[in-house]
């Protein structure tokens, strides 16, 4: 038994694994045709997607990109299939700002980056770096684009000087930019709207009326009767004191930016309007509902349902022909606002419903100690909310939040039924109702899906990546 | 040093109602009640005010006058002669058709995406991710309105389907010079989809059981006895399965009951059916005796309008991938546990996901299921836009501009809309306490 001639006394390379279980061949076993089921799938798979692209591709490479009617496209197609994109080329500006007036598209666009800039502080609070590299991309994408919309020379550079300005708070006191978020709704309804520079200010006087009454009764009042008589001081002024106001100083010094009206909107630019100022608008009502549908008060809790459940239950197509058919029966003889504002009121109710139920969920997720913790704490209320509740409870929120906006984004689509012109039903009838363009089908709808699946699809994707940032716990 | 005091006792003071937390609510809950009751009555005065200002009164005694529209789609008949109450029962048949077809659809699409989308085969889950991120953020009406242009684009003409005489001419010469129709009907030659509506194949009787008229909706005996007979196919069949899962439980061998079970399905009702005498009417142009086509359109068959086939799939393929995400989000919510002690017991996959992952997964899954029926039901509002006659369209379209009462048009159809979700949400919430684990 000992005559062993020979033994190995390194170990030996190991051998490959055999083919089918390495590269390729195993990747494809494995993950296209582990089985006779997945094979059977793959193969009808890519049968359908060769299919889809052999249909589809010639037309989309052949397009037209130049022409000035659909019968130009057809000539230069020469019997063959290809899309008409000549219609985009030539109509573009009526999807993305209905009939604004054409010199002076540099408003919305100058809005729309604003946009961003009022976001920072709520993204990056106090981080000068983000914020600075944020408000100078945008500024930068800006520019660009009054170039490409062929803006003059003195607006470009008022944008430019805006920006260095924005960037340069942004980068020295980030907190700061807090106060252009606050002044955002007034500045962006003075820029869209036009008009008396005065209106809008006058209007947020109102809400600095408010913030000093308070603050100087609240020491003799206490919080909530300050509130009550700033909030009486503050109508008063909105109800009968600014308009003098502001049309003496209007007759002083009349500064203000050509009127543009409700109507001339449309396209993506009304789509942005209602659904930014309708989410907007709808968060702090749809918190306050949330937080009264959780609360003790028998009546306070039996309103908030019953308001949610009933705006939940009925479809949105209703609450718009409310805003275009009911609000003249609701409101005193002889009021009269336009339509883009009613449509916002409502819109702005229906979102709050379901912003409402979302935050309630993360109310309701948040563990029974937290309350607990802040009623031990001494905490009132109010400060318990708005400093152990609330924060923890959007957090939780922000999924369902970003998904009713989304959704909120593609439902302003149904505004073409109470007749305003949105991209989709509004402006592509409008377009295609021309007779140079009449026939085209498919490209309209293309373009304006397009941009929405872009926007949607990119929200949707930020609130993942917040979801996962914000994320504290270990699981 | 702090000394605890008891809560002064002494009296009620008015200050209290503010400071004290034990009364403020009800001083809160008084101020509210004030403020709504105040805000209602500003709004019942301004009605009051504007009705009078235009001359009108709150009557809903409109619904009885005659309605003078025609409604293409009726599921119980209908003339111009009829009441618009006649018109809003129809539109509300016709929601309910879509809405109902629409839930059972994209259920269907919605639960094979979110199983396929969780599939190991890349290929396919990547396919059905695409599907679903594209579809759902894109707005639903556009997918309605293209899928209508679509169907009333596409499609020939229903002229394309005539046979003419030259062609009739030429059958007699040499096959290669024969000449048809351009356009042909599908599905062996049963349905003729043209860019007027999709004609469908009619079921007819030749000896029918008759029927009644209960308050102007018919009542059809046929149909009554076939559902009757299917219902009662399927009890006595769950009674055999129950009764061999008893055979099971107590020997531990069951009885072989597919055979049994397809039988009791199909031979009662396919009897029945033979029985009553079906027959299927083709949809075709009636022909001179060379086989000429005559005439404008189809005759005979169903004629199913281009707006509700487009409503239906732009709801089901958006719908869908609501379902779709809440299926996978359910099935990922189940621990790989219970999946690896499945394969622990020597289950198969398929029978593992059927048995194990699935009914746990439907906990999960039900909730968010109800809402998209909510929406789907909600959504079919968006119908409009391709003049689909159905709540909205009747009720709050061409009656409410016909007669010009605003108001109670659009309460009345806020009412049953609301109600409609309050009944959706109540039934499967019924089913979802009743598929919920039994916890002691």
């Amino acid at each position: 038994m000992s005559d062993i001639s020979f033994v190995r006394a390194e170990m030996l390379p190991p051998s490959e694994p055999p083919i089918s279980e390495r590269g390729a061949v195993k990747w494809l076993h494995e993950n296209l045709f582990s089985g006779w089921l997945n094979s059977i799938l793959t193969v009808l798979a890519v049968v359908s997607v060769y299919y889809l692209i052999k249909g589809g591709s010639p037309w989309v490479i052949n397009g037209v990109w130049t022409g000035d009617s659909l019968s130009d496209c057809r000539e230069a197609l020469a019997g063959e299939s290809g899309a008409c994109w000549a219609i985009l080329v030539e109509r573009w500006n009526q999807f993305l700002f209905g009939f604004y007036p054409n010199t002076e598209y540099w408003r919305p666009t100058l809005t729309f980056a604003l946009l961003f800039v009022a976001l920072a502080p709520v993204l990056y609070y106090g981080l000068n770096r983000a914020n600075a590299i944020m408000v100078g991309i945008v500024g930068g994408v800006l520019v660009l684009s009054l170039i490409a919309l062929g803006t003059d020379v003195w607006h470009i550079l008022l944008s430019v000087l805006v920006f260095a300005a924005l960037t340069a708070v942004a980068w020295l006191a980030p907190k700061k930019l807090v106060y252009m978020s606050l002044a955002f709704p007034a500045l962006g309804f003075f820029i869209l709207w036009g008009g008396s520079v005065w209106g809008p200010i006058g209007a947020m006087a109102g809400l600095g009326i408010f913030a000093v009454v308070w603050r100087l009764t609240q020491r003799v009042l206490g919080d909530v009767v300050a509130g009550g008589v700033g909030l009486i001081v503050a109508v008063v002024w909105w109800l009968w004191l600014q308009t003098v106001v502001t049309t003496a100083l209007h007759g002083l010094i009349p500064i203000g930016l050509e009127a543009v009206d409700s109507d001339q909107f449309g396209g993506f630019l009304l789509s942005f309007v209602i659904g930014v100022t309708a989410i907007s608008a709808s968060l702090p009502i749809g918190i306050v509902l949330a937080l009264g549908r959780r609360s003790d008060m028998p009546l306070v809790k039996m309103l908030c349902v019953g308001f949610i459940e009933f705006v939940r239950g009925v479809p949105l197509i209703t609450m718009l022909f409310t805003a275009s058919l009911l609000l003249q029966y609701f409101l005193p003889p002889q009021t009269n606002f336009d339509l883009v504002l009613r449509v916002i009121i409502l819109v702005t109710l229906f979102s709050a419903a379901y912003i409402a139920e979302v935050v309630r969920g993360g109310l309701a997720a948040l563990p029974r100690g937290q309350y607990e913790a802040a009623d031990a704490l001494g905490l009132d209320y109010w400060q318990a909310q708005r400093l152990i509740t609330m924060p923890q409870a959007l957090k939780i929120s922000i999924p369902g939040i970003v998904s009713s906006f989304i959704g909120l984004f593609k439902d302003t689509t149904l505004v073409a039924l109470v007749g305003l012109a949105d991209p989709l039903q509004g402006i592509r009838k409008i377009v295609l109702a021309d007779i140079d363009w009449k026939g085209i089908f498919w490209e309209p709808f293309i373009f304006v899906g397009l941009i929405f699946f872009v926007v949607c699809f990119s929200m949707s994707r930020y609130s993942m990546y917040l979801e996962r940032k914000l994320k504290t716990d270990h699981h | 040093m702090a000394i605890a005091v008891n809560a002064p006792k002494d009296g009620f003071r008015l200050s209290q109602l503010i400071n004290d937390t034990r009364y403020r609510s009800y001083t809160i809950q008084f101020v509210v009640l004030l403020m709504v009751v105040a805000f209602l009555l500003w709004l019942v005065d301004n009605t009051i005010a504007n009705l009078a200002a235009k001359d009108k009164d709150i009557n809903f005694g409109f619904l009885w006058a005659r309605a003078g529209y025609d409604i293409d789609q009726q599921l119980i008949p209908y003339t111009n002669d009829s009441t618009h109450f006649r018109a809003l029962l129809i539109g509300l048949l016709n929601t309910l058709a879509v809405a109902v077809l629409a839930c059972i659809a994209a259920t269907v699409l919605g639960v094979t995406v979110g199983i396929l989308r969780l599939s190991k085969n890349w290929l396919v889950a990547r396919l059905m991710t695409v599907y679903v991120e594209v579809f759902r953020n894109v707005p639903l009406l556009l997918w309605i309105v293209l899928t209508f242009t679509f169907f009333s684009e596409v499609p020939k003409e229903p002229k394309d389907f005539k046979v003419t005489a030259d062609m009739v001419a030429t059958w007699d010469g040499p096959v290669e010079d024969r000449l048809y129709p351009v356009a042909h009907k599908i599905f062996f030659d049963t349905v003729a989809l043209t860019n007027r509506g999709t004609n469908m194949p009619a079921p007819l009787l030749y000896r029918p059981l008759g029927g009644v008229e209960v308050g102007g909706i018919p009542i059809n005996f046929s149909t009554i006895a076939v559902i009757f007979v299917f219902g009662a196919s399927i009890w006595v069949n769950r009674r055999i399965r129950a009764d061999a899962k008893a055979v099971q439980e107590a020997t531990g061998v069951r009885p072989v009951t597919w055979w049994k079970s397809i039988a009791l399905i199909v031979v009662p009702t396919l009897a029945l059916l033979l029985a009553l005498g079906l027959h299927w009417e083709i949809p075709a142009f009636a022909a001179d005796e060379n086989g000429v086509s005559k005439g404008f359109n189809f005759q005979g068959g169903i004629n199913v309008a281009h707006s509700f086939t487009a409503l239906l799939i732009a709801l089901t393929i958006y719908s869908a991938t609501y379902i779709a995400e809440g299926v996978r989000a359910g099935i990922l919510a189940i621990s790989r546990g219970q999946t690896e002690a499945a394969y622990a017991l020597g289950m198969r996959p398929g029978r593992t996901t059927s048995l194990i992952v699935l009914p746990q997964a439907l906990r999960v899954i039900i909730p968010p299921l109800i809402s998209q029926y909510l929406n789907i039901t909600k959504n079919t509002t968006l119908g409009m836009a391709i003049s689909y006659l159905d709540l909205k369209g009747t009720l709050g379209g061409i009656t409410l501009n016909q007669t010009g009462r605003e108001l109670e048009c659009m309460l009345l159809m806020m009412l049953i809309y609301l109600m409609l979700s309050l009944a959706i949400s109540a039934v499967m919430n019924a089913y979802n306490t009743a598929m919920k684990l039994k916890e002691r």
